[in-house]
């Protein structure tokens, strides 16, 4: 089934993925990217576009990765890999990240999640009731603080069951809190009456997209 | 004159008793107070809490060499993976573990230095950490009740100090050190550099002597 509705569509990439949600980020905007795909975002920020990069760990106006002769062991950033400061970077404790998180200062944080319901709830940091080894890290405190939540994941998981959910089946990391979901093949608006299409890939019709999604996709309403 | 520097690690970590609830400042490697997690390790404190981040990588050093010595009871972090160490014992049964949201982790630490017993945040509600947490409304949102997190001693890395416990950090080697610092009876501190009293510019110190007790100075790794 998925393979003949994904016959004449065009799956974005990971790389496709985060240029797609950068379109979204205004100038201007802080903006907290989760550990994993959602770090690559802030490589395709055009040249130009001033949006600042925080880091949980202590960092605004983090920059890209070193070279690796130019590393500072004393700077990483939430994925405990090397980073830069950018000219206008600041440097602070843990309780004062965390209050520019939870205060509602950040524009935005992009997280990846396991699934995303059509109320919004968000379930990213474990797949088990009964994980042997819990982690949960800053996830928490990002989903409920910053202004926008936005999610960036594979529409599907590799065995082709939706992610995107009536109901996560997955211990939640904060309920109602997602904003927007960017998946590889569409990018969807979590509203009062569950997931609106904002977006879909070249190729790929609604019919087909709804197949491969758990909750009911709503066309935007026209004005 | 005050004079709160020590000639030695073990000098520095004479004192800490069997029972402790000891902070340890440090996101990943970055910050880490390694020098004194090694003294702890010799100084033979048993059946101690750890409250830090992570649960440390590898076996050789810091958290995960004091696990393997079978001297921490309970661990409070919020991002325990990656610890093989602390991986077996935890499945063995050998190791209590309270999870934290990484952020209410740095309040319930803030909260402590400053005097606050008990704090109501938006994190957690409505998922597993909520469990069982005293749950109250302001302005139409819920919000979990959380504790302060009071601890014996504080184990600390800075870069710059003087002989009244003044600090600087470098780079995001700052993290959870300065709040630490502020939490508990007893405050230690591992510094790359000792500089005399008045070259640090009371502009950049980030820890103010009053929340520090010993000042060790340790080669830079």
């Amino acid at each position: 089934m998925k393979d003949i509705v994904m016959a004449s569509a065009t799956p974005l990439d990971r790389t496709g993925m985060a240029a797609r949600l950068v379109r979204d980020i205004p100038e201007g905007w802080y903006v907290n990217l989760g550990v994993g795909m959602p770090t690559t975002v802030a490589d395709h920020v055009p040249p130009g576009r001033e949006v600042v990069f925080h880091s949980e760990n202590g960092i605004l106006g983090m920059g890209p990765a070193p070279s690796p002769d130019a590393v500072d062991p004393w700077l990483v950033n939430a994925g405990k890999k090397a980073v830069t400061l950018l000219p206008g970077a600041a440097l602070f404790h843990h309780a004062d990240s965390f209050a520019m998180i939870r205060g509602g200062h950040l524009d935005l944080c992009v997280l990846g999640a396991f699934e995303v319901a059509e109320n919004g709830d968000i379930a990213n940091w474990t797949t088990s009731s009964n994980d042997i080894v819990p982690a949960v890290g800053g996830a928490m405190d990002l989903a409920v603080g910053a202004k926008q939540l936005w999610v960036i994941m594979e529409h599907t998981t590799k065995e082709g069951r939706p992610r995107l959910v009536e109901h996560c089946s997955y211990p939640l990391t904060a309920p109602g809190s997602v904003n927007r979901v960017y998946t590889n093949l569409a990018v969807l608006e979590v509203t009062a009456r569950g997931f609106e299409l904002l977006d879909i890939v070249a190729g790929l019709t609604i019919e087909a997209l709804q197949t491969m999604t758990a909750a009911k996709i709503h066309l935007p309403r026209t004005t | 004159m005050m004079d709160k520097r020590v000639a030695s690690i073990a000098e520095a970590l004479s004192g800490v008793r069997d029972g402790a609830v000891v902070l340890v400042g440090g996101f990943g490697a970055v910050g880490q107070p390694n020098m004194l997690m090694d003294g702890l390790a010799e100084q033979g404190a048993r059946e101690l809490t750890i409250v830090a981040n992570n649960a440390g990588w590898g076996r050789e050093t810091g958290i995960p060499r004091l696990m393997g010595l079978g001297r921490v009871r309970k661990i409070v972090c919020s991002f325990p993976k990656g610890s093989v160490i602390f991986d077996e014992l935890f499945r063995a049964g050998k190791l209590e573990v309270e999870l934290v949201p990484q952020g209410t982790l740095a309040e319930r630490i803030r909260a402590a230095g400053a005097g606050i017993p008990a704090f109501y945040t938006p994190t957690g509600v409505g998922t597993r950490m909520g469990e069982g947490k005293e749950v109250r409304e302001f302005a139409g949102r819920s919000f979990l009740l959380e504790q302060a997190l009071q601890a014996d001693v504080a184990l600390i890395e800075a870069w710059r100090a003087d002989r009244w416990g003044n600090l600087t950090y470098r780079g995001s080697g700052r993290n959870f050190n300065p709040i630490m610092a502020m939490a508990a009876r007893l405050t230690i501190v591992q510094a790359h550099d000792v500089v005399e009293l008045g070259e640090l510019d009371p502009e950049i110190v980030v820890t103010p002597g009053i929340f520090v007790d010993r000042v060790v100075r340790v080669a830079r790794e």
